[in-house]
């Protein structure tokens, strides 16, 4: 008796969509029958359709879009500096293993301590202003900047340096055909990763200290008793660090077809 | 350049480090700024304030509170992640979801935890383990649908059981997987573990740290900073040693 | 075709697999038949891509054919039987890289309730593939030639009576090939194990066996079977020198490519039907 054997249903694309789907309403089921049930207090966790209705509400206020805009402001800024001191360090560190030997310790010694601690300080430096957020969103993200520019660095090794040497290619060709590519993938994938930090770290510092933006909206929702409104903020935080992954991603995908790291088979 | 020895390249490991911290020390000395602390007065006040006077009152309970959160968020990240790797259909079902909590800045929970949960610790621990599950689970997960289905086939020709296959192949095949997933968790725990404390906290380091802020004791401050980073270097060192033991094998076969 | 009244150590029968795929089915067997007997060194080998893999894991029982079925020592398999060891090709992800040498051994006598037997048949295996001493060491440790002695051992330490090859040496260096097939030919001759050797390499194929399978590109089917009447025991270097090694390298070479080639049909295996309604 012959045995067909299909694709295991699983294994589909569209089947898999319709779980997650499946999945996501559940979820809005639980939270539902969580607060009517008064599993939890429903005063203190809004059910799903008022946190919905106003967060289709905010999305029409300026004051929302200004919000994010200030978020995005800051998170950009912050990395910005964070780009400016941790990429020329990590590419030297990885281009050259005298300067990695030397400041090594230095910088594994400085990693592991989170950003955060400094909030204190910076609170008493520059007080409640954009300058904190700058500042502690730039510590959060130097040193993954630095870790991939290190990368980078490395990937311009003296065989690829070399071959580029003899082959008598201009600066320009230079630059374009051999450092760009080469080191491309670690930028790319840094400015990811750097990205997603600094909008949390934006977040965060403005939740913690009041300067505009997502984080202050949130706090103010909570303080003035808007619920709802709270959720529907916290809602939108993710929604807004999603859209990120997902634009960057495909930018990555699209820059980097060529290379390795986008072949199937390979983890990232 | 091959030349250049690794005895070189110690030196000046050593010789630039020192000189980091002989500038930092002769700044710290000659600033004016109430903001800066002479490193020898920081260094006291540390030893003072955390060797004894605050240790029970502060380090115990922030540490009490890291550890139980962070032990829950392992235990239920691997139970969760393994079930989902090796359930594809629960897996299709909870990925969207799982990532959409994950995409949320860690932060933003803590209004709604405290408004839920209180101030106590409680809130503090559970918002530990809820943000460091993800993490886990979604490394655990990723490493059982990687695994090598060449291992797989030759323990079910072995004729091992269900059981005996997760707990003989699958579990310490993910393990790296999964202490990749504890890394990225640990640091969230230390970070939340100070944010709670910083905004709602009676006991704590964190606590501390603000209060020192406020009642503008910088040395008491610094103390505070110092030991925070501390703590997050140690966990980061001991994170490791732990990571080389029980993963030895594949560290040392050229993994990662 | 139990003819004299014994069981055979293998049989396949009428098997064929087809696997689904997102832009359609591949048919990767078309129909396969032959027969193997007790303590027969047996290769099969065919064109790259023709299904020679997939075949064995339906005879082993880690995949389901589309139809057709395997029997081993009398009866049919649907999943791994315990009479049946297989070794991999790639042993780096088939041994288990967090267990000692003597644990992958172990592994397969873990059910066994003869605890010190256990023991010793690990011992044993790991000895009689050369590695004894090295029962602490992790796999990273060993180089590629000992690590798939590990393999061998593991499979040898609960006494198979078809033991199963995948292409095992293709993957380390021809100087350890030698040793290894030498290795294997010893351990068939010392425990009267049944064999199947998957394999691209005609000379290790027309070198070990009593009979090779010649299969057709995808999807594939048997083209012709050889016996190969060398003497016994082999050895790397005289035995590569008759002559008849040369018109059987030749043989199997001419039916893989395809061209008619000499008559030395087997008798016992091919794509006929005469007695299959008997295994029905």
């Amino acid at each position: 008796m012959p045995h067909v054997e299909r694709l295991p249903l699983i294994e589909r694309k569209s089947v898999q969509i319709l779980l997650g789907l499946l999945g996501l309403l559940l979820a809005l089921v639980v939270w539902d029958l969580a607060v009517r049930t008064e599993f939890v207090n429903p005063i203190d966790v809004s059910p799903p359709a008022d946190v919905a209705e106003e967060l289709i509400a905010l999305l029409g206020t300026s004051a929302l879009w200004s919000d994010i805009l200030e978020t995005l402001k800051g998170a950009a800024i912050g990395l910005l500096v964070a780009a400016a001191i941790g990429i020329p360090l990590g590419t030297l560190m990885g281009l050259i293993p005298a300067v990695n030997a030397a400041l090594r310790p230095t910088v594994e010694f400085l990693r592991p301590v989170p950003g955060i601690t400094l909030i204190p300080l910076a609170i008493l430096i520059w007080g409640q202003s954009i300058t904190t957020v700058w500042f502690l969103v730039a510590v959060g993200c130097v040193w993954t900047l630095v870790i991939q520019s290190f990368y980078a660095g490395q990937a311009m090794d003296e065989v690829t340096l070399d071959t580029a040497r003899t082959l008598r290619l201009t600066r320009r060709r230079f630059i374009w055909s051999v450092v760009l590519p080469g080191t491309m993938p670690y930028l790319v994938t840094g400015l990811r990763i750097a990205l997603t930090i600094a909008l949390i770290a934006a977040i965060s510092v403005e939740l913690l200290i009041g300067v505009p933006g997502l984080g202050s909206a949130i706090v103010e929702a909570q303080n003035a008793g808007r619920l709802p409104e709270m959720y529907a903020l916290i809602v939108i935080s993710g929604l807004l660090g999603i859209l990120i992954q997902v634009v960057f991603s495909a930018i990555e995908k699209h820059v980097l077809r060529w290379h390795e790291s986008q072949r199937p088979g390979s983890g990232q | 350049m091959n030349s250049e020895t690794p005895i070189l390249h110690r030196a000046l490991a050593i010789g630039v480090t020192t000189a980091i911290v002989g500038l930092l020390w002769l700044y710290t000395s000659q600033s004016s700024s109430y903001l800066v602390v002479d490193m020898g007065e920081m260094l006291t006040r540390f030893r003072e304030i955390w060797f004894f006077e605050r240790f029970t009152s502060d380090f115990v309970p922030s540490i009490e509170r890291l550890a139980m959160g962070y032990a829950l968020a392992v235990v239920f990240g691997v139970a969760f992640g393994l079930g989902l790797g090796m359930l594809p259909a629960f897996r299709a079902l909870l990925m969207p979801l799982v990532s959409f909590l994950r995409a949320i800045p860690p932060v933003a929970m803590l209004p709604p935890a405290i408004i839920i949960l209180g101030i106590g610790n409680t809130m503090r621990v559970f918002i530990i383990a809820f943000i460091c599950v993800w993490p886990i689970v979604l490394n655990t997960a990723d490493g059982v649908a990687e695994l090598d289905r060449t291992m797989l086939s030759t323990a079910r020709a072995y004729g091992l059981s269900r059981w005996e296959r997760l707990r003989l192949i699958v579990l310490p095949a993910t393990m790296p997987r999964i202490f990749a997933g504890m890394r990225t968790s640990l640091t969230f725990a230390l970070l939340l573990m100070i944010i709670s404390e910083l905004v709602a906290g009676t006991s704590g380091i964190g606590a501390f740290l603000i209060s020192a802020q406020q009642r503008f004791q910088i040395p008491d401050m610094w103390a505070a900073i110092i030991l925070l980073g501390l703590l997050g270097i140690v966990l980061n060192y001991l994170f490791t040693l732990m990571e080389r033991r029980v993963i030895h094998w594949h560290i040392r076969s050229g993994g990662k | 075709m139990a003819s004299n009244g014994q069981e055979h150590s293998l049989e396949v029968v009428g098997l064929s697999k087809v696997y689904p795929g997102r832009h359609g089915s591949t048919e990767a067997i078309a129909r396969l038949d032959f027969i193997i007997d007790d303590q027969e060194f047996v290769s099969v080998v065919g064109p790259s891509g023709c299904g020679k893999t997939t075949l064995l894991k339906c005879i082993s029982g880690l995949m389901r054919s589309s139809s057709g079925k395997v029997v081993v020592a009398g009866h049919e398999i649907t999943e791994p039987p315990p009479e049946l060891a297989i070794v991999f090709q790639d042993y780096s992800r088939s041994l288990f890289p967090w267990m000692t040498v003597g644990k992958n051994v172990f592994l397969p006598l873990r059910r066994s309730k003869d605890k010190s037997g256990s023991k010793d048949a690990v011992a044993h295996a790991i000895e009689s593939v050369g590695l004894a001493g090295f029962e602490d060491h992790y796999p990273w440790q060993l180089s590629g030639g000992m690590q798939q002695r590990v393999a061998i051992a593991r499979a040898l330490a609960y006494r198979p009576r078809v033991l199963l090859l995948d292409e095992p040496f293709a993957s380390v260096d021809a100087q350890t090939r030698a040793d290894l097939e030498d290795l294997v030919l010893k351990l068939q001759a010392e425990l009267g194990m049944t064999i199947l050797l998957v394999t691209h390499d005609i000379d290790e194929a027309v070198y070990m066996s009593d009979r090779i399978v010649v299969l057709s590109p995808r999807p594939s089917s048997v083209v012709e079977v050889l016996d190969v009447n060398l003497p016994s025991p082999r050895d790397q270097i005289e035995t590569k020198q008759l002559s008849e090694f040369g018109r059987l390298r030749a043989e199997v070479y001419r039916a893989i490519k395809g061209e008619p080639g000499a008559a030395a049909q087997g008798s016992r295996g091919s794509a006929q039907t005469e007695g299959l309604q008997s295994q029905v």
